[in-house]
């Protein structure tokens, strides 16, 4: 297999997508002439033309809007938001709207719509800038929120929310874009299924759940814990709706512990959904109560000193777990 | 590479005058003439101080916009986001208001803290989110604000303080105050939702308020020509019931006549006014953009032919308010004066550890307490903690 970055990883699916279905199309604030804030549409203007890589006024809930009619009546829109702390100003397109018109429409009217856009906290980016948004959307019925950590999961997730008539979330990781990883050949046309956890590493001391950037905060603390023998499981749920409960819970009847590792703030959303989940489906398997490393519950500050103190660290993992394996 | 074909350009505005030169939201309100010299019909008529104050104030925030671009790419402060050529529209507000007037500024007009008689170490220190920063090292550089000056820090998702600054105009009369709110946007930033509420509400509430569009003619790379389909973006505001009026963004007495005038009228409790202020970001976007990819450089020289600071200078050179002399001195003057201040703060140690667990609320929680008990046992503490 051969080794490209999360970005590249991304730009496929969406190549590979648009070339195989023109009912598919990009949208999005400079994602067309500028190739992206990112750089992640490099390229596809060249390619596919101004009638299916579209720049947009500086209106998210416009071009949601625009998004979801085109989807209602037989396109299958890709929405760019410049980072998904703008989602915030088309919440109501999102969420009242492309979440429920297929429900409202007596299952007659679909939204095949995926949106997406880098996700999390990136360096320095202050209080406004540095939402992990998957709490909100996650609690949405009627929309999927797919969380890809690795570049083959970013290209096969993408490739398959394109593809499903559902509208989905598509949360790229801010910080990941030059993540490095092996991803198959594009003639393999590799779909990653929704709702398939993937376990990254194994082992039987403790299950550690993480998804986004925290992932790979989890496996550094894993390799830390290795060395005083603590095997851990890390699972990465990859979506979040539908969630793989099962396959978490398989693994943590196999460790007797859980440590549930991300970087949205503590309160709600899918950290506490997964410990709620684990203890009532696996309670009797449970040797510790379920340890949580999230991010400090306040607004992201600027100054380094104190924004390295509020994500999760490798220390703090590292923590929950000889916590939760009564290791201290 | 982009190409830079007729899409990259920024509508027909420009200078040019799209329509009858009679009606304010189509035409371009001017005093400085292209000889340099002032219409009569049209100068505000300053006093020979408040000119060169005027002028001192552009050219503080120019040099001062050079220096901190240095330090960011010496890696000194993380990100910047200069003004370059559009010194005027901040400096002109800061003149045209009074101190108890309200600034709900966009990513361009933080230097109207200075204007206001804001310390510039203080207003540096926030550039380097340290301890000498009134906000704490909370926000990223270039968003300042200081409620002492009545001035709050931009949004990094655009557009909400427009209605905000109208809902402060519109609690002001509520209260009885004489207090006039004046808000910002970018040409970008009118295609948001919150730019038309704004408009509506403002002009609904009839608004003790100022809305001014500083159209740079770009938004990071898009062109104002993709932003709007309407002929200019003054003539906006005829739709939502209110005055619309296009004036020279880069002529700082023109801006001074029509924003003094803009406020005065809100204070007298006439209604809002809407000004778009024609100008040129002659810079990148901010620290993190390349503009060369997406523009021409001739579309640049010829904006950097009308550079507020040169034109004022040559107004004033031309009235005998300022020589050759004077000008090389006042320069060295505001240098020394920025590296002094740049040098008290740059040095100043990070925010305290503690103060993470302040301000999210009043008072502190218990469980945000907790959080910095299991924070203090986790990591370690440096020095200046
Ligand atoms: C809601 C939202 N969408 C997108 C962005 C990203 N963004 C930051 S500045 C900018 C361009 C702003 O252009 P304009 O309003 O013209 O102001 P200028 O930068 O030209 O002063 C964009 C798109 C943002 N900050 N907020």
């Amino acid at each position: 297999m051969r080794s490209i970055r999360y970005r590249e990883a991304v730009r496929e699916a969406l190549l590979e997508e648009m070339d195989r279905d023109e009912a598919v199309f990009l949208m999005g604030e400079e994602v067309g002439h500028y190739q992206g804030a990112y750089k992640v549409s490099e390229g596809l203007l060249a390619q596919f033309g101004e009638k299916r890589v579209i720049d947009t006024p500086i209106a998210e809930a416009g071009f949601a809007g625009i998004g979801i009619g085109a989807a209602m009546t037989g396109l299958r829109p890709v929405i760019e938001f410049m980072t998904w702390n703008f989602s915030f100003v088309a919440f109501d397109q999102i969420i009242s709207n492309a979440a429920k018109i297929y429900q409202m429409s007596g299952g007659k009217i679909t939204v095949p719509i995926v949106f997406r856009g880098p996700n999390g906290a990136a360096k320095q980016v202050g209080a406004q800038h540095s939402h992990a948004v998957s709490p909100f959307y996650v609690s949405i019925p009627g929309i999927w929120v797919a969380i890809p950590s690795t570049p083959r999961d970013a290209k096969g997730l993408l490739k398959t929310a394109i593809r499903d008539d559902n509208p989905v979330v598509f949360l790229e990781g801010e910080t990941l874009y030059n993540v490095k990883g092996d991803v198959p050949e594009t003639d393999d046309d590799e779909l990653i299924p929704f709702g398939k956890a993937r376990i990254a590493r194994e082992g039987d001391g403790c299950t550690i759940v993480a998804w986004g950037s925290p992932y790979y905060t989890a496996l550094e603390a894993a390799e830390e814990l290795a060395k005083d023998g603590i095997e851990c499981e890390v699972v990465d749920p990859r979506t979040l709706r539908p969630l793989d409960i099962e396959t978490i819970v398989e693994s943590v009847k196999k460790t007797n512990r859980c440590v549930i590792v991300h970087e949205h703030w503590p309160y709600g959303g899918p950290g506490a959904e997964i410990a709620d989940q684990v203890q009532r489906r696996a309670f009797d398997y449970l040797d510790a109560p379920i340890e949580r490393v999230a991010s400090l519950d306040l607004p992201m500050p600027y100054a380094t000193n104190l924004e390295t103190l509020v994500l999760p660290t490798v220390p703090r993992v590292v923590e929950a777990v000889r916590k939760a394996t009564y290791a201290r | 590479m982009l190409e830079k074909d007729a899409r990259n350009t920024p509508l027909p505005l420009g200078f040019a005058t799209p329509e009858p030169a009679n009606d304010p939201a189509l035409s371009l309100f001017r005093v400085l003439r292209d000889d340099d010299t002032a219409d009569p019909a049209k100068d505000p008529v300053l006093s020979d101080a408040t000119l060169q104050s005027l002028f001192e104030h552009m050219l503080r925030v120019r040099l001062l916009d050079e220096r901190m671009m240095m330090r960011q790419r010496q890696g000194k402060v993380g990100f910047y986001g200069a003004v370059t050529g559009q010194e005027a529209c901040p400096v002109a507000t800061g003149f045209a208001t009074k101190k108890t007037d309200w600034i709900f500024p966009a990513l361009r007009e933080n230097a109207i803290m200075l204007v206001r008689g804001f310390p510039l170490s203080t207003w540096l220190a926030q550039v380097y989110g340290n301890s000498g920063d009134v906000l704490k090292g909370r926000q990223m550089p270039s968003h300042m604000s200081a409620r002492s000056v009545n001035q709050v820090s931009w949004s990094s998702c655009l557009g909400p303080q427009l209605p905000q600054a109208v809902g402060a105009a519109w609690a002001a009369k509520k209260r009885g105050d004489d207090m006039v709110a004046v808000a910002f946007s970018g040409d970008g930033a009118t295609s948001e939702p919150d730019f038309h509420t704004a408009m509506n509400f403002a002009a609904v509430m009839n608004a003790p308020c100022v809305l001014i569009c500083q159209n740079n003619h770009w938004a990071i790379s898009v062109p104002s020509s993709k932003q709007t389909a309407s002929k200019t973006f003054a003539i906006k505001a005829r739709a939502y019931g209110m005055p619309g009026i296009r004036v020279d963004g880069n002529d700082v007495l023109a801006l001074y006549a029509v924003i003094h005038d803009a406020v005065e009228r809100a204070r007298r409790g006439e209604g809002p006014t809407f000004i778009e202020a024609v100008t040129y970001r002659i810079g990148a976007h901010s620290s993190s953009d390349d503009p060369s990819v997406y523009r021409s450089d001739e579309e640049v020289e010829l904006w950097r032919g009308r550079d507020p600071i040169a034109r004022m200078d040559r107004y004033l050179t031309k009235r005998g308010l300022m020589t050759r002399a004077q000008r090389v001195s006042l320069e060295e003057r505001i240098k020394a004066e920025i590296l002094r201040a740049i040098r008290e703060v740059e040095t100043l140690p990070p925010p305290p550890r503690d103060s993470l667990f302040d301000d999210v609320y009043g008072t502190r929680p218990w469980h945000l307490e907790e959080q910095r008990a299991e924070l203090a046992r986790h990591e370690p503490v440096a020095p200046h903690d």
